[in-house]
């Protein structure tokens, strides 16, 4: 699974502090709908949110952003639900930090190599280009992605899409899902569906 | 063992294996495979069929929190599932272990907005402790297995399984050989070692400790652990509103429940204590009133078995995540022996009696006594010949519905015991008491169960008198503290918004009729001098008996830390305000 929610700045209320907070989730139906509504019950605002496999199968991994000085009860209160194996506010830790993003672009013959030679600055990729317009492809960290995008905006932005963040601690510390689970035994956990 | 099996037999023998012995439920389209399934192991797994599928929540909930054991209630989609709400958020309020058995459509049909289909997993998520939708029959031995375990253990409380129609309807052969698999629940039930240590030598170095005791203490069966544990320090214990029955009233170390309705000398000790251990209470905010001033002077140990508790509300210096029992039985072990104690419980004496003295200034239940020319029947009338007849019966168990009934027998009853007096606290949901009574009773047919009710809590759910009538208990009372209005809430306009009694009177049917028309004994009392002889003739009655006891309208609960106040400035009389 993959998913990705992400609010115009406009909308965000930059008076908060921003936290990245990572977890490890058992994989089941509803765990993201679970996750979120604790979230919501607490009416913070998601900034972002990326999910996707662990290293371990059946265990997802989730990188959240939100915008709020009281994170340490929701980290704590995660824990209640059932499939959460581990949470840790990373904000403050050693981590690497990196979005994608899509853009396509509105191109004329003119503006092309304009656009091309700024992907090349910021290691982004073209990777489908039609008649007027075309798709960049750039990885990076939020910030890189934020101005490269702010460089791109005067061209003319058609459509876009963003990952959201993923965040991963850095060296020895962080958490590898396998230590948290045993390894699977005949007919334990029915995917339930 | 290897023949098939339908999905709805599979959940019937799931649901014994576990000791499961009553369900309380509706029947419906949905969830019929159940019932036709349910009935070839009706010796084993009795059903009891409620009149609205809330009331068979509520007494699954009044069974879960009688015996210990999980309370199952069963709906079928749409609206029998939708009814179940209210029990699972209350259940989720107060901890307790409830299973509610759902049936949903057809699975080809889900999403579709099919007859009866409604999202019951979607909707239960924020009041469940864990949920699942099942559609195919063999999830189903692992799934009930999983979620009585969930239920039950830990931090208890509600689970709900959806089953679809097709997944009871199908065959398969069930494989009970399964092993749980949850990497993110393993809840901590021994305190760590440390904390123990530094919270005994905290506990006996103190000069005014103080215990606060909560619904965790009756739920791991730790009462006979916490009144050691008291005894051998000589602390004082403050019962909260749940934890009523985890230490014996009569006991020269209880000294009673602290809060919005706890007495004065109570919450006065908790402002004055140096430290404060709190076993298995939350720190609701009905205890501790504005939490910025609550226990100003207190070194705070806090155990619980939800580390998400703790530090919630109150600033916590020890903490100690864990099982109330296994705690205390390790905490006794850190202690030294009764001599090197013997400054400690010096020290004791003087605390106690510093306690007791402000007991006496401020009194407690007294002040109900106190005789105004003009009023008929006092309500305090009413619970006094409770109490009496009820402690020289003996083998009692009260269950109270929400208002101000609920606090007045939370203060002038007595409980000696776990599980005996049972209330809805977190959630506060008027209309818990005549169902979750019926849930007792069944559990206890030994004791005589009291259904303490406000006029307006009891018109919410007494259609269960019938469900009482078809099943044949006789061991339930109720009394209606009839006062002709929403007492609490009207207490609320009398005291804080100048008597404007905005949709707080009340009228009723005559309830000793009701109670004849559903074929019970039905008394009215309408003086003092009446009052015994209807509460003998309820014991002298081989089955269930409803007394209308019609109070004096406009009585108040005392005393009263108005909301937002610090629990020091409880008042104690209109005059006060
Ligand atoms: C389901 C529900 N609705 C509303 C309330 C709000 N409420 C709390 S106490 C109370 C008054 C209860 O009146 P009654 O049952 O007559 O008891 P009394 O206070 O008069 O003893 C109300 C309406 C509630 N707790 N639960
Ligand atoms: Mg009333």
């Amino acid at each position: 699974m993959r998913f990705a929610l992400l609010r115009p700045k406009s909308l965000r209320s930059s008076a908060l502090k921003k936290h990245t907070i990572v977890a490890l989730v058992q994989d089941r139906p509803g765990v993201l709908s679970r996750f979120v509504g604790l979230i919501r019950r607490r009416g913070f605002n998601i900034e972002s949110l990326a999910v996707g496999h662990s290293e371990t199968p059946e265990i997802s991994r989730i990188t959240l952003v939100v915008e709020s000085d009281h994170v340490e009860q929701v980290v704590k209160q995660l824990y209640r639900l059932i499939e959460v194996i581990k949470v840790s506010d990373v904000t403050d830790d050693p981590t690497v930090e990196r979005e994608m993003v899509l853009v396509k672009i509105h191109s004329t013959p003119t503006t092309r190599t304009d656009i091309i030679s700024l992907a090349n600055v910021f290691n982004a990729k073209v990777v489908d280009i039609g008649t007027n317009s075309m798709i960049v492809e750039m990885t990076g960290a939020p910030g890189k992605v934020e101005n490269f995008i702010d460089v791109i905006r005067p061209f003319g932005i058609k459509e876009m899409m963003r990952t959201g963040r993923i965040a991963m601690v850095r060296g020895a510390r962080g958490h590898q899902a396998s230590e948290y689970v045993e390894a699977s035994n005949g007919h334990v956990a029915q995917p339930l569906n | 063992m290897s023949e098939q099996r339908t999905g709805a037999q599979i959940m019937c023998e799931a649901l014994i294996r576990e000791g499961v012995e009553v369900m309380f439920g509706v029947p419906g389209g949905a969830i019929m495979p159940f019932y036709y399934a349910m009935w070839e192991y009706r010796d084993k797994l009795r059903h009891v069929l409620c009149r609205h599928e809330q009331g068979g929540g509520h007494a699954a909930e009044g069974y879960a929190r009688s015996t210990g054991k999980i309370g199952v209630c069963i709906g079928t989609s749409g609206p029998g599932t939708t009814n179940l709400v209210t029990p699972l958020a209350d259940a989720m309020m107060d901890s307790t272990p409830l299973l509610a058995i759902t049936g949903q459509v057809f699975s080809h049909l889900l999403g579709k907005d099919a007859f009866q289909e409604t999202d019951i997993v979607g909707i239960t998520m924020p009041v469940t402790k864990h949920n699942y939708l099942v559609k195919n029959v063999e999830d189903l031995p692992y799934v009930f297995k999983e979620a009585i375990h969930i239920a039950t253990t830990g931090r208890p409380g509600p689970v709900l399984i959806d089953i679809t129609k097709d997944a009871m309807i199908a065959k398969t052969v069930p494989n009970w050989d399964v092993k749980l698999h949850l990497p993110g629940y393993k809840p901590t039930y021994t305190g760590n070692r440390r904390q123990i240590r530094e919270a005994a030598e905290m506990l006996i170095n103190a000069k005014k400790p103080l215990i606060i005791s909560g619904n965790g203490v009756i739920m791991s069966e730790a009462a006979p652990e916490l009144r050691e544990f008291a005894e051998q320090l000589s602390i004082p214990v403050v019962t909260t509103l749940h934890g009523i029955g985890s230490f014996p009233e009569d006991h020269p170390l209880s000294i009673g429940m602290p809060g919005m309705h706890g007495w004065v000398h109570v919450n006065k000790a908790i402002q004055e204590c140096d430290v404060l251990f709190n076993i298995g209470a939350r720190f609701d905010d009905r205890v501790t009133g504005k939490v910025s001033t609550f226990a100003p002077n207190a070194k705070v140990i806090h155990v619980d078995i939800d580390p998400s508790e703790i530090g919630k509300n109150v600033k916590v210096q020890v903490p100690i995540v864990g099982d109330a029992k296994q705690v205390l039985q390790a905490l006794l072990e850190e202690l030294p022996s009764a001599q090197e104690l013997s400054e400690l419980h010096s020290r004791m004496g003087s605390w106690i009696s510093h306690i007791r003295e402000m007991q006496s200034k401020h009194q407690t239940r007294q002040q109900y006594f106190k005789r105004d020319e003009n009023v008929v029947l006092p309500p305090a009338d009413v619970y006094a010949a409770l109490s009496k007849t009820m402690n020289e019966r003996g083998n009692y168990r009260v269950v109270t519905d929400v208002g101000q009934h609920q606090m007045w027998a939370a203060q002038l009853l007595d409980y000696y015991r776990p599980r005996t007096h049972i209330t809805s606290g977190g959630a506060g949901t008027m209309g818990f008491a005549v169902p979750a009574a019926m849930g007792v009773a069944i559990a206890h047919p030994e004791d005589t169960v009291w259904a303490i009710c406000g006029d307006g809590g009891f018109q919410m759910t007494n259609q269960e008198m019938a469900t009482i009538i078809q099943e044949g208990i006789k061991n339930i009372k109720i009394a209606v503290i009839n006062n002709g209005y929403l007492g609490m809430v009207r207490q609320w306009q009398e005291l804080f918004e100048n008597k404007r009694y905005s949709g707080t009177p009340l009228s009723g049917p005559n309830f000793a009729k009701l109670a004849e028309a559903y074929y019970w004994k039905g008394i009215t009392v309408e003086r003092p001098e009446d009052v015994q002889a209807a509460i003998d003739e309820a014991y002298a009655t081989d089955g269930p008996v409803l007394i209308d006891f019609r109070v004096e309208r406009e009585v108040n609960v005392w005393p009263m830390v108005p909301q937002g106040a610090s629990i020091g400035d409880a008042i104690t009389d209109v005059s006060e305000l």
